[in-house]
């Protein structure tokens, strides 16, 4: 069975000091054309879909608050806005941009990644993220949140409810997704509609944060439902991702973990009573590919050592193969690799480790479907609210 | 030299403006379209391509209204895409100032700035029904009056957004190890009656250095808004006396904010429809009008006036007897009528008696003819003419029909005024505000 094989793109690769490596092009970070190379290049390799990551702060090396450093990459594109340019400019891969749960009104999401998954006729995702820093939500200035402080008590609290609150607006873009039925426009010349307005839906969303009532401006996409995948940490994102997601990145240090971690996944699921198809699991690995050891390197110039939530691999393409097959038996779908510089890592890994696996059997040679959801073995969903007719 | 003319292009809409029961009438949704248009509108050369919105679909009589196209896509999404498949044209998206937050539009419109290479564009429009409110947070937040006074200030903080980003704060220099050029990024801390937020942007200031800014209301307060802040009027004065009038009285109000009259371009939204001769353009521009007012929609006009449910009533038929009912409106989610119902009502009737009209003639002949019905010479004289008589300094085109409604425009008139010498043979710079003949926003 193929692995699953997706790449996460941010700014110029993983490691703070990447944009100094040789052979980056940090002046170019904030062109189309920059970002165009890295995801045909990431399609030639036949890879799932590329993420783009996002953020409503500037990028910070502290997690809680920003910084004042100036050597490091700071700024970025809308992430969505990102992924739609690049939609015209591919035909396979998938497209999946981040946006905040907490602060972004999910109407707005929706119609987003809908519309995006019109431009690439059925290759979006979405990979919806909390915003627990106060830094961000004095951006928008309508609520106070507290002081990351991890030992202070009301932040556990203070994070639970913004995952309640992120359920609940991945729960109502969902219902505006399926709030067109397929055949909802008739044109019937007859009767002078354009639509049949029982085929459009009131999603009727009434929470403890925030009430929709639809249906959406968007008709309903080319998927129906754009893949829904989010990064997971521990039990309260577990089954975050348990109760919406189709697909959720973890992050094991090695093998035994990896095992651990999908035994928690599993138990998120059942806890949280999820139906339909298990979460795919993939492990997310920041990649340093090669003989030299840029790294190190890369470490002397930031004047620290990279410091990551995701296992740090560094080494060869050949050996990092033999790693994702091994660790794939502790039950992962795949991985979401980070390439710790770009574009020297994406290249490696869309032109060595890629081959590589392609001669061990565990990677395909062709696209065998051009929407996401096929490829992960999804079928298209009915609208929830279509009438049995 | 000549005055000089700015073309823009309108992607369908949805009202009844869009013909969708022809069979030359494609998808509303399908990026193809949108990629059709955009590039016929920049193989016009003109200057922009223009998504309009409305968050929340139309209703009639408490359902949604059925009887035109409905459906959009999120406008800065599709743009973002078609920046990568044109190469000149300005890309303009509406975005609502009441139902979203400035850090989040700010940070859009740089990117689509950033991902055009310097061809975005903000349609500020504003609303307060509560009607759109139910698809958001805030519900009905705001009051009608304050709706300007939002998105005045709204644009106010989304360009102390942009300006808190040096133009050169990006340096991206291995050599000294500098990505951010010292003091290149400003916290900014805006506090006012809408807006209380503070701390640091996070998109480098774009190749505009602000979008251009276009606004399309009306009223005293969105002209006074537009002459203090917009670079482009989208206006609805089509008619030559209407527009003169209209063009004098905002540019005249640009010097109480220290600006020069060439600094807001007025653009009214205009139609037309070609023939080889006059008489045959007349023929067809009836032709659309009727394929516009179905007996459907005609009498969904008349429900709107009269705000009553009249389903019983025959559209080829008379006017009702009935009195309107000016208390309850049946029609949401679209700019209302903002003359009194009665008096509309009043003038309908006498001019049914008059001409003898059913219900449907009747709408077919209130409902506002093409603006420009000729040969591809006589409307070329006809665009300069307006334009020349200070009506306006451009238009933008709403065609009738996706994706091929401008297609005889920009192959039979634009090389006509091109040949006059008052429309570009080619874009003399890469960005909007070249085509526009804006300065860049260094402020």
């Amino acid at each position: 069975m193929t692995l699953h094989l997706a790449v996460a793109l941010d700014g110029a690769g993983w490691h703070p000091a990447a944009w100094r490596d040789e052979g980056t092009r940090p002046d170019r970070l904030f062109t189309a054309g920059y970002w165009a190379e890295l995801v045909l290049e990431a399609e030639r390799g036949l890879l799932d879909w590329v993420t783009f990551e996002d953020s409503l702060g500037l990028q910070s090396s502290r997690f809680d608050a920003p910084d004042d450093r100036l050597d490091q990459v700071r700024g970025r594109l809308d992430a969505v806005l990102l992924a739609s340019s690049l939609a015209p400019l591919t035909t396979r891969i998938g497209l999946i941009p981040t946006t905040s749960t907490t602060h972004t009104e999910p109407f707005h999401v929706a119609i987003g990644i809908a519309s995006l998954d019109h431009v690439s006729r059925g290759r979006a995702g979405w990979r919806p993220r909390v915003s627990a820093r106060p830094d961000e939500a004095a951006h928008f200035g309508r609520r106070a949140f507290p002081p990351l402080d991890l030992s202070d008590p009301a932040i556990a609290e203070h994070v639970a409810k913004l995952f309640g609150e992120a359920a609940d607006a991945v729960e109502v873009v969902r219902r505006l997704w399926d709030s067109w039925d397929d055949d909802a426009e008739i044109r019937d010349v007859a009767t002078g509609r354009f639509i049949d307005r029982d085929r459009l839906h009131y999603i009727d969303f009434q929470g403890e944060w925030f009430s929709v009532k639809g249906p959406s401006i968007t008709p309903r996409s080319p998927q129906g439902q754009p893949l829904v995948t989010s990064l997971a940490h521990d039990t309260l994102p577990y089954e975050f991702a348990a109760r919406g997601g189709d697909v959720v990145y973890v992050t094991p240090r090695d093998r035994e973990d990896a095992e651990e971690i999908v035994g928690r996944v599993r138990a998120a699921e059942a806890a949280v009573g999820r139906s339909g198809p298990p979460l795919k699991i993939l492990a997310d690995l920041v990649v340093f590919l090669g003989g030299v050891d840029r790294k190190a390197r890369l470490d002397d110039l930031d004047g620290a050592e990279l410091v990551s939530d995701a296992h740090v691999f560094v080494g060869t393409a050949d050996r990092l193969a033999g790693l994702l097959l091994d660790w794939r038996d502790a039950g992962l779908d795949g991985y979401r690799l980070r390439p710790g510089v770009l574009p020297h890592d994406l290249t490696a890994i869309t032109r060595v480790l890629v081959p590589e696996l392609q001669s061990r059997g565990a990677f395909r040679r062709a696209y065998e479907t051009a929407d996401l959801r096929g490829r992960l073995g999804l079928s298209r969903p009915p609208s929830r609210y279509r009438q049995a007719s | 030299m000549t005055k000089q003319i700015h073309l823009a292009a309108h992607f369908p809409g949805v009202n009844n403006t869009t013909v969708w029961s022809d069979p030359r009438s494609g998808s509303q949704i399908d990026f193809d379209s949108f990629r059709y248009l955009a590039r016929t509108a920049e193989r016009g050369k003109f200057d922009f391509f223009f998504l309009a919105e409305g968050l929340r679909l139309r209703e009639m009589k408490g359902r949604i209204h059925d009887l035109d196209v409905v459906g959009r896509p999120e406008s800065l999404t599709v743009l973002s895409a078609l920046a990568a498949v044109t190469t000149h044209l300005g890309l303009a998206a509406t975005v609502n100032s009441t139902f979203n937050e400035p850090y989040e539009v700010a940070r859009r419109l740089a990117s689509l700035d950033h991902l055009s290479g310097g061809r975005a564009a903000w349609n500020v429009v504003t609303s307060f029904d509560a009607f759109t409110g139910e698809n958001f947070r805030r519900g009905g937040f705001l009051e009608e009056a304050d709706r300007y006074t939002r998105a005045a200030e709204f644009l106010q903080t989304a360009r102390e957004l942009w300006d808190s980003w040096a133009p050169d704060a990006v340096a991206a220099d291995p050599g000294t190890g500098a990505f951010i050029r010292h003091g290149g990024i400003t916290p900014f801390r805006h506090q006012g009656r809408h807006f209380d937020i503070s701390g640091r942007f996070n998109v480098p200031r774009g190749p505009q250095g602000h979008p251009v800014i276009i606004q399309a209301g009306d009223s005293e307060e969105g002209r006074e808004f537009a002459a203090s802040t917009a670079d482009v009027i989208f206006s609805r004065h089509s008619k030559l006396d209407e527009g003169r009038a209209f063009y004098r009285d905002v540019k005249r109000r640009l010097a109480a904010y220290g600006r020069r009259p060439e600094e807001l371009k007025i653009l009214p939204a205009v139609t037309y429809v070609l023939g080889d001769t006059d008489a045959e353009a007349a023929e067809r521009a009836a032709e659309i009008r009727r394929a516009q007012v179905s007996p459907q929609t005609a009498l969904a006009f008349v429900e709107g006036v009269w705000g009553r449910d009249l389903s019983g009533y025959d559209p080829d038929g008379p006017l009702p007897d009935l009195e309107p009912d000016l208390d309850e409106g049946v029609s949401k989610g679209r700019a209302q009528f903002r003359r009194d119902r009665g008096e509309v009502a009043a003038k309908w009737r006498a001019l049914a008696q008059e001409k003898n009209l059913s219900i449907r003639e009747l709408v077919i002949e209130v409902a506002a003819p093409q603006t420009f019905i000729g040969t591809p010479r006589s409307v070329a004289d006809e665009i300069d003419a307006f334009v020349q008589a200070d009506a306006a300094d451009g238009f933008i085109f709403v065609p009738h029909l996706t994706p091929g409604g401008l297609d005889d425009l920009v192959d039979k008139v634009v090389p006509l005024l091109q040949e006059k010498g008052v429309f570009r043979a080619d874009y003399t710079g890469p960005t909007l505000r070249d085509h526009l003949g804006l300065t860049k926003e260094t402020r």
